[in-house]
């Protein structure tokens, strides 16, 4: 049986498959936070936090950090979502050990304020990037509206005004509640000793401190709805986001929700590639859940020429509106699941894949599925549940968001 | 843990590449055919393109519509692309769909509809592409680097142009078709759990009679690179440039990579710490290597806020030259340690595999072993480097931004 867990006496939870076949080994700490446990105040410290811990702890400067991966080969690298903040590496299985040690060292980072005053331009660097980037401002407005005062409505980068703002002793403070070991799950998958790195991180982490840290409005939105129209000059194309109730990421329909997904909006042969791709209506389009704990969105959302916008918008409705009152087709549930069952045959090929399957499956549904499993549970997806879930998250029931340089 | 790998050249000229990886369940085919974006007609800018886009709107008895079906059903993920040199067809499944797949794939290959009412969408899509270029600058700014760095036809990109593409009809489409897609210097690549001999076997019946006779490449014309500013209202400016190096079939190819390893390999290398690090200046910094045909060239990025662009400019350069100065061990050692590790992560993927086998086949008419290749990684030192360093000195930069305001070079 290659799949294993344990709790240290403090609360974090380690999660792990081996597959000895495998040439390398895979392993990330999933922090249980993210931009939805901010306050206003502290927008982007969670995002801001994750560099911070990079740049050095009382054992490591910043470039002892990056020495120390890149010795060992390491792929490593960091994010942050809106509910998690994940840092993972991916090693040859004789460095294990090595990429457990740094990643429990620098997740007690030092937050030096000299450190902290440089990685601040980084930051705002990031920000800037993106704010040149008219399809990632698109998401972040859109889901600023849909969720109004849900804080999964918060951006993840924050604002300029924001991280310019923010002090080092606020994120401490932050970190002091937020990093603790009931709130981290250590996950690792491929070609390693179970046992070995058991003890690895026991010796690690086992002092990290073991009081919880909850999480406030757990609660599903639904979306304020209405039509939005935000007007950036600078964006050559208009990009429009459709976003509708799905269910969360721990909810049993997940696997419905992915599934339908595929259906209305995958890259090929689904109904927004035969409407609007196909005929070269947009540049692309795509249907996809966003899920979360206790709250999760469907967007379909396609980027276009201005002139296109009003057509394509009534066209993606009608598409949403007859799959609410038909749903799909027996056809495109076969096509959908032997899609599905390619991807998560050649995903799970790679340890890295593995590694955050089962950090997802532990973390929303404490619960492990091997591949075998996994494509039982898609395959599990019928006509029946399709209904059921577009009953209870009618996917035409829209906030809609478009950006770009039309006003009107 | 043995390779085993095959090769088979067929008599039209179409090479067969394979290798068998027996802890996978998958199987990744590429199909590279000579007719990528330098074959353009030149008042036709973008016909690969379409032409990539097109094949699979239909191929032998299927139309656009049952061609995707049997394919999503088949489990097929796929891509349609174009580079310089190639068209490139992959395809990934589980391994058991693999020769059902190949079966669509010669259709797709040697007998596509080409549909000429279809045309005019796939020219919509082609356009709507070229208009989201603009919202990505970061993409763009090397796209204007190259244009300008390489000389025609290797300057053009896989976008084409407006009026390239609406000057395409279908049977200007449907001419370029039958000149390129034809066996010679066509590769087939494909690795995961196939068995060798029915490959063998289906390939020979599905490509064996395919006509060869396709024209040799373009040979490049004589143009100095030139260095530009391109004036965009945005928040950053995008920095690119760019020197000649060491091409992939040239003995010093790992001593080109161990360079651009010591400058960009890993966040401990000297562009990340000197640039973003140290002095927070960008997000985004790095340089890399890229191979066109015979020459080689390295390429550096930044994004970074416009008041500071200069003086990240400044940085980058530096750091550029300082190389030339020397390269310690450690330095070295951390770039072998990344390059084995991606020679040993490569094995875990059929798509990797797949692509691998393909670009060595392209470029050096044989496919490397592992074993070749980690003594490849083994053999980097710094004297190696420095040595290519003094034959590919980073001077004559070509720099092209884009943003509110230009830059100067840095002399020297």
């Amino acid at each position: 049986m290659p799949f294993h867990t344990h709790s240290l006496p403090n609360g974090l939870q380690l999660v792990g498959e081996t597959i000895p076949s495998a040439r390398s080994a895979a392993v990330g700490f999933f922090v249980k936070t993210g931009s939805r446990d901010e306050t206003a105040e502290v927008a982007g410290v969670s995002h801001f936090l994750e560099h911070m811990v990079f740049k050095g702890t009382q054992r490591r400067t910043a470039l002892d950090v990056n020495l120390d991966f890149d010795r060992i080969g390491a792929n490593y690298n960091a994010y942050t979502s809106e509910e998690n903040t994940v840092y993972y590496a991916a090693v040859l299985p004789e460095y294990l050990a090595d990429a457990v040690d740094i990643l429990a060292d620098v997740l007690r980072p030092s937050l030096r304020g000299e450190d902290f005053d440089t990685e601040k331009q980084v930051i705002l660097e990031e920000i800037k990037m993106y704010e040149d980037a008219p399809g990632s401002m698109a998401w972040d407005h859109a889901r600023r509206i849909y969720y109004a005062d849900h804080p999964l409505g918060n951006t993840i980068l924050g604002s300029t005004a924001s991280v310019g703002a923010l002090s080092r002793d606020q994120m401490k403070g932050y970190f002091d509640r937020r990093y603790v070991a009931p709130n981290v799950v250590a996950a690792a998958a491929g070609n390693l000793d179970w046992p070995a790195f058991v003890r690895l991180v026991e010796s690690k982490c086992g002092h990290w401190p073991a009081m919880p840290a909850g999480r406030e409005h757990v609660r599903e939105a639904r979306g304020k709805g209405g039509l939005h129209i935000l007007t950036q000059p600078t964006s050559s194309q208009e990009h429009v986001l459709v976003m509708s109730p799905g269910s969360s990421a721990e909810s049993p329909l997940r696997y419905t929700a992915a599934t339908l997904a595929i259906a209305v909006g995958d890259d090929s042969g689904s109904r927004l590639y035969w409407a609007l791709v196909d005929p070269g209506l947009v540049e692309s389009a795509s249907c996809g859940t966003d899920q979360g704990q206790g709250c999760g969105m469907t967007v379909t959302s396609f980027s276009c020429d201005p002139d296109g916008v009003a057509g394509n918008l009534e066209i993606v409705r009608k598409i949403l509106d007859d799959v609410q009152r038909d749903g799909i087709t027996a056809e495109e549930l076969a096509q959908a699941k032997n899609k599905i069952t390619s991807r998560v045959v050649r995903h799970s090929e790679r340890p890295m894949g593995r590694m955050r399957s089962i950090a997802s499956s532990w973390i929303y549904c404490q619960e492990y599925s091997d591949v075998d499993r996994e494509l039982a549970r898609f395959d599990a997806v019928s006509l029946e549940t399709i209904r059921e879930y577009l009953d209870r998250y009618p996917i035409n029931e829209a906030t809609v968001v478009e950006y770009g340089p039309l006003t009107s | 843990m043995a390779q085993e790998l095959h090769q088979h050249t067929l008599p039209n000229g179409l090479t067969l590449l394979a290798e068998r990886m027996d802890h996978v369940r998958s199987a990744t085919m590429y199909l590279l055919v000579p007719g990528g974006f330098t074959y353009d007609p030149p008042d036709r800018l973008g016909t690969a393109t379409l032409l990539a886009e097109m094949l699979v709107r239909g191929a032998a008895d299927r139309d656009s519509k049952r061609l995707a079906l049997d394919l999503d059903n088949l489990g097929a993920d796929r891509s349609e692309s174009v580079g310089p040199f190639n068209v490139v067809l992959s395809a990934g499944t589980l391994a058991r769909n693999l020769p059902a797949v190949l079966d669509v794939y010669a259709d797709i290959a040697r007998r596509p509809l080409l549909p000429g009412d279809e045309l005019e969408a796939a020219q919509e899509l082609a356009l709507q592409d070229i208009l989201g270029l603009e919202d990505s600058p970061q993409e763009k700014v090397i796209l204007e680097l190259k244009a300008r760095y390489y000389p025609p036809p290797f300057d053009r990109s896989r976008y084409g142009t407006a009026a390239g593409i609406e000057a395409v009809t279908p049977e200007s489409l449907h001419g370029y078709y039958r000149s390129r897609f034809r066996a010679n210097g066509a590769i087939l690549s494909v690795a995961g759990a196939i068995d060798w001999p029915a490959l063998k076997g289906q390939v020979e019946r599905l490509f064996g009679d395919w006509p060869g006779g396709a024209d040799p490449e373009p040979t490049p014309e004589a143009r100095a690179p030139r260095s530009e500013h391109l004036p965009k209202d945005t928040q950053q400016t995008q920095i690119a440039l760019a020197y000649p190096s060491a091409s992939f079939p040239d003995p010093d190819y790992y001593a080109a990579r161990g360079a651009v390893g010591v400058l960009s390999g890993g966040m401990s290398a000297r562009l990340f710490t000197e640039v973003r690090e140290k002095r927070g200046l960008c997000y985004s910094v790095y340089a890399s290597h890229d191979t066109v045909r015979d020459r080689g060239a390295v390429i550096g990025y930044a994004g970074t806020r416009s008041d500071r662009a200069q003086q990240t400019l400044d940085v980058m350069v530096a750091e550029f030259r300082r190389l030339a100065d020397g390269v310690t061990d450690d330095e070295v050692a951390r770039v072998r340690a990344a390059l084995k590790t991606s020679l040993v992560m490569q094995q875990e993927s059929t798509s990797a595999r797949a692509g691998s086998m393909a670009s060595d086949w392209f470029y050096l008419r044989r496919v490397r072993t592992v074993e070749e290749i980690q003594a490849a990684i083994d053999g980097l030192t710094p004297a190696m480097i420095l040595e290519h360093l003094e034959r590919y000195p980073a001077k004559d930069l070509t720099v092209v931004t884009l943003g509110p305001e230009p830059l100067t070079t840095p002399a020297g």
